[in-house]
């Protein structure tokens, strides 16, 4: 294995409180060590580049049914945005939903090696795992959909807990599963039968239970089997005006699960879950309001879901809120419902500058990661790609750091939402450290990945070099140097292996696939009235429903022990 | 002797995974739970038609040929043409198709699978306006009202209705078997009746041509709570027999036909007496069971998809689903034939973007059906070379396209000595996916299902996989070998 140093970088590493130093960093075996034989190694010379852990992004859709429908249904999409093969990476087509290969290249260009898939329906987790294994450069992971789980329900609906557990547990193996992700908990079964809850108070046609039961009723499984990662939660309501009712009912519902510290829950693409007024025409920002609450308390963490002014395509497993879309769009419209588990939808959507309501959605984004105080409940993501494609990363970041970057594109902005806009009066501008929490650091911290995220001896040899001179440039002004740089890794490491090179892929590697083995003191038992249930519940052999381990091409698995 | 369970059969699109196979000294001796075409499948993959060794067409004559020379000449095929076309596999697992698409790749080629000839239309029609669907279990457990429009799958995919529809039990709905026998019962009752009284069913007196076209009222039972069946169909097919109501659309008018029920969902008049042969009046009736019912889903097939108007007819299909869901809620289903086109559509949805029909010649992955599919490119005689796989095209493919594409030489990878195979420059024989090979499939649904090898191969005999594999590698060969020689001075 080669070793390697890299001289002289100003080094951002807010998990190791290391903010802009001009320092060193040595590589062995794919591991940051303490040093390395200098004669023997290879050398890069990062003087007058930034440099910070890898990229890590919590929330991106890049893989699995859903995506691959999305991918199936727009020929149109592709067709702008087309990959030519070259002697390193395979051919493939972006835009809004890339093919696999491209997905991995984009993110490694811009310095990204992690990156989780949040949205998976347990039936389908074979296909999610073999396309995962086809995005090269990254390491992946993927949270299946539990909450609207029959299983799931049925056990919180006679309060066992404990067997709630064992099942999840035994799910997210069986999934080769990383985190319990909830969609609109208790809306997905109801749109079954075409219906959806309205509040967290809501009783769940023909089960017995509320969302509020199943978030909290998760949540406290989540302690239980001490998973690394939060419950990971799409909220009720999410994209309806006046939302942020029901948001901050959420997340005082949450304040009574124990904690032992560490957060609770992280809502995902908050933006979505944060608008106030009744109607479209009277739409207004709640960002105040929720930033206002995540400040006062810390059993939160979000992600931004950031609107970037393009043409996307819209996916979630809430299926209710997708044929809302389509009731307002018209446009083409997939749903699929999955057995016993969950539901999905898909809608093409162009957000414009021009529409109130986009133009305002962009600015609630931005407010609630500049006026949440603390840069380690905040996560940047565009919930690839229902927000924007991920590769819109920098111009967030320039964003984020630059008040006249934002200014510039509100100028451009529809009347009314400049009018409603927190923006203008909104002063902060992230340093280069808060933004490396924000894009790696504190995504890494809230997932639980020890090894990412950071460049502590140990750490996996993940890093991204920008040709960004802190010493020389003031980033707030040059916002357009800082998002090419962004845009462009000068390097990118991963494993230990120089993967880009001046915004080119240099060479292949495959990232691996993280999941959890959770394990229970009395393991889930699978009997004959479990196969039963199996036999009644969905339309597979038990035999044939697991994830095996031949599905996942290389595999880090990491052990949990559970306190039941 | 071992009995293995929970076998996925590899034949239709049902992909049904319950399958016991049992199994003597590497030979299939019994098969349980399928239907009779699993059973003949399992039982008769090794027939007379099992290509035992790979061939080569010299002077004229297919002749056995070591495997190593088989591969080579399918590389310098591949390698030398300029614009091949990489046909079928669909009746392949998706780790086979994953290495197709690198081949096709590599090679600049037409990547193609057996779509283009059923529900290609059936993803240009989502393209158009998306697909509310489902999978197959939200049906079993909720379904009251499934229609089977231009497909029959009593006789196509033989346990569809038993395993995900009518007569299945779901946690909401439950199965409609025992009305089905009462009904049966009566209808023989009455054909008893009728012997008795000597007067034959067929030649009742009065009855003229147009009245035994049907058109009986909607029965009572289409509003009735419970399971429902709808059969729309140009023939009175097996599946039509066990229908609550039979629709016959005349032949070439479905889409007429749905634009008309389009309209009566939202309350607009016809002024006209009957629409695609149906009298307007029991179209309402049917109407009104789509509307009221809790749950309803159309499983359509290449009776809608092969007809006149094509994808233009799976549009309005799906526009009419569109429609019934500011109603209630209404989902779609396309029947897919083999047992892993899905899978085809898929893998190469992950790598390039689209789902069948994708040109690399340009070096990226280019998709316009009417241009880069392999009918399109057969048909205007632009390729050069082709490769078959785990399809039939020599059968299926009109007259003009397989007399192209036997012109250029011609690749076939199978198990068996079928029509293409015998049209052949070279014959690969491969491993029966799924009996002798295991993998990943996907039902018509999406769902991802493993297929297991049950028994070995006969000896000698590679895999689809293996055989690609070798293939761009012997490929990759022949080209780096050729770009030395055209960089040398």
């Amino acid at each position: 294995m080669t070793e390697i140093l890299i001289k002289n970088g100003f080094v951002f590493d807010p998990l190791n409180k290391i903010n802009g130093e001009k320092m060193d960093i040595a590589i062995k075996n794919g591991k940051i060590v303490e040093s390395v034989n200098e004669q023997k190694a290879k050398k890069i010379d990062a003087a007058g580049l930034t440099v910070m852990p890898g990229g890590v992004d919590i929330h991106t859709h890049i893989a699995g049914g859903e995506v691959n429908t999305g991918r199936m249904i727009r020929p149109e999409d592709h067709v702008k945005d087309v990959v030519s093969k070259t002697s390193i990476t395979r051919s493939g087509t972006g835009y809004s939903i890339p093919s696999t290969f491209v997905t991995g290249y984009r993110y490694a260009k811009m310095g990204y090696t992690t990156v989780m898939n949040p949205s998976m329906a347990p039936l389908g987790a074979k296909h999610t795992h073999e396309e995962l294994n086809d995005i090269p450069l990254l390491d992946k992971a993927t949270f299946p959909l539990l909450g609207d789980w029959w299983f799931v329900l049925e056990h919180l609906q006679r309060g066992d807990l404990e067997g709630c557990a064992r099942h999840v547990a035994w799910m997210l193996e069986t999934t080769k599963g990383y985190a319990i992700k909830i969609v609109n908990p208790g809306g997905l079964e109801s749109w079954g039968f075409g219906r959806n809850v309205h509040s967290i108070d809501d009783t769940v046609p023909n089960f017995d239970i509320t969302p509020r039961d199943i978030m909290c009723g998760l949540a406290k499984v989540n302690k239980m089997l001490n998973l690394p990662h939060s419950i990971h939660l799409h909220t009720n309501n999410l994209g309806i005006p006046g939302n942020y009712v029901t948001t901050l009912e959420t997340m005082k519902a949450l304040e009574n699960v124990p904690t032992d510290g560490r957060p609770t829950c992280h809502i995902t693409h908050l933006q979505f879950s944060s608008f106030a007024g009744d109607n479209w025409g009277n739409m207004k920002s709640a960002a105040e309001e929720i930033s206002k609450y995540i400040n006062n308390h810390n059993h939160i963490t979000f992600d931004m879901g950031q609107i970037v002014f393009t043409d996307t395509t819209t996916m979630t497993a809430d299926g209710p809120f997708e044929f809302t879309l389509y009731q307002l769009s018209g446009h083409k419209w997939v749903n699929t419902d999955v057995e016993t588990e969950t539901s999905g939808g898909i809608i093409p959507m162009h957000y414009k500058r021009t529409s109130a309501v986009n133009a305002l959605q962009w600015s609630i984004g931005l407010e609630l990661a500049l006026l949440v105080e603390d840069p380690w409940k905040v996560f940047m993501t565009t919930d690839h790609p229902n927000a924007g494609p991920f590769f819109a990363y920098p111009k967030i970041m320039a964003w984020l750091i630059s008040k006249k970057a934002r200014m510039a594109t509100l100028a451009k902005c529809h009347k009314k939402a400049q009018k409603r806009s927190l923006l203008p009066s909104v002063k902060r501008e992230l340093s280069l450290y808060e933004l490396a929490i924000v894009t790696r650091a504190g995504q890494a911290k809230a997932l639980g990945l020890k090894n990412k995220g950071h460049l502590g001896v140990g750490a996996d040899a993940d890093i991204a070099i920008y040709d960004i001179n802190p010493e020389k440039i003031d980033v707030a002004k040059k916002y357009k140097t800082a998002r090419k740089a962004f845009g462009n890794a000068a390097y990118t490491i991963k494993d230990g292996k120089i993967v880009v090179k001046d915004g080119e892929v240099v060479q292949h590697t495959d990232g691996k696939t993280m999941w959890l083995d959770v394990k229970t003191a009395e393991q889930l038992k699978v009997d004959e009235e479990m196969k039963l249930k199996f036999k009644k519940y969905w339309t597979v052999e038990y035999e044939n429903y697991p994830v095996y381990d031949h599905y996942v091409k290389v595999p880090e698995i990491i052990s949990v022990k559970a306190s039941v | 002797m071992s009995v293995i369970n929970a076998v996925t059969c590899p034949i239709c699109g049902c992909l049904c995974d319950d399958i016991e196979v049992t199994v003597v000294n590497n030979e299939v001796v019994k098969v349980k739970n399928g239907c009779a075409v699993c059973e003949a499948k399992y039982m008769g993959y090794k027939s007379e038609h099992r290509i035992r060794q790979p061939l080569v067409r010299k002077e004229g004559k297919l002749v056995p040929v070591s495997m190593d020379e088989a591969i080579h000449k399918a590389a310098e095929i591949l390698a030398n043409a300029n614009y091949p076309v990489l046909y079928g596999w669909s009746s392949t697992n998706c780790e086979a198709q994953r290495v197709g698409v690198e081949l096709a790749e590599e090679v600049g080629g037409v990547l193609d699978n057996t779509a283009v000839v059923c529900h290609g239309p059936s993803l240009m029609g989502t393209q158009e306006v998306g697909i509310p669907t489902s999978t197959l279990g939200q049906i079993r457990h909720r379904a009251d009202l499934i229609i089977y429009w231009g497909c029959d799958p009593w006789s196509a995919h033989p346990r569809h209705l038993e395993r995900y529809t009518t007569f299945t039990e779901g946690r909401f709905e439950d199965s409609e078997w025992k009305s089905y026998i009462n009904k049966v019962k009566a209808v023989a009752g009455k054909k008893k009746l009728l012997s008795a009284q000597r007067v034959e069913p067929h030649k009742k007196p009065h009855e003229t041509v147009a009245e035994s076209l049907i058109f009986n009222k909607p029965p009572e039972t289409l509003q009735k709570e419970g399971r429902k069946l709808i059969v729309v169909d140009v023939r009175k097919s097996m599946t039509a027999e066990m229908a609550d109501y039979f629709i016959q659309v005349q032949p070439g008018k479905d889409y007429e036909l749905m634009q008309a029920i389009r309209a009566l969902i939202k309350d607009e008049e016809l002024d006209v007496e009957q629409v695609a042969g149906v009298p307007v009046d029991y179209l309402r009736e049917v109407v009104d069971a789509l509307i009221s019912c809790k749950f309803g889903v159309i499983f359509f097939g290449m009776g809608l998809t092969q007809s006149a108007g094509k994808f233009r007819n799976i549009e309005v299909a799906i526009s009419l689903i569109r429609d019934l869901n500011s109603r209630t809620k209404f989902l779609i289903m396309p029947m897919r034939g083999h047992f892993n086109v899905s899978g085809a559509n898929i893998v190469s949805a992950w790598q390039t973007g689209y789902a069948f029909g994708v040109d690399f010649s340009l070096g990226y992955p280019r998709y316009n059906p009417g241009e880069t599919t392999s009918m399109d490119v057969l048909l205007r005689g632009e390729s050069d070379a082709t490769l078959v796989i785990a399809a039939d095209p020599g059968a299926t493919f009109p007259k003009k396209a397989i007399q192209h594409m036997v012109k250029h030489p011609l690749i076939v990878i199978d198990p068996h000595l079928n029509a293409t195979a015998m049209l052949g420059d070279v014959v690969i024989p491969s491993a029966f996916v799924g009996i002798e090979v295991s993998g990943t499939a996907y039902r018509m649904d999406n769902v991802p299902l493993p297929l297991k090898k049950v028994v070995e191969p006969p000896e000698g005999i590679l895999t689809d996989e293996e055989i690609l594999k070798k293939i761009l590698e012997e490929v990759r060969i022949i080209k780096s070998k050729r770009d030395e020689k055209t960089e040398a001075p």
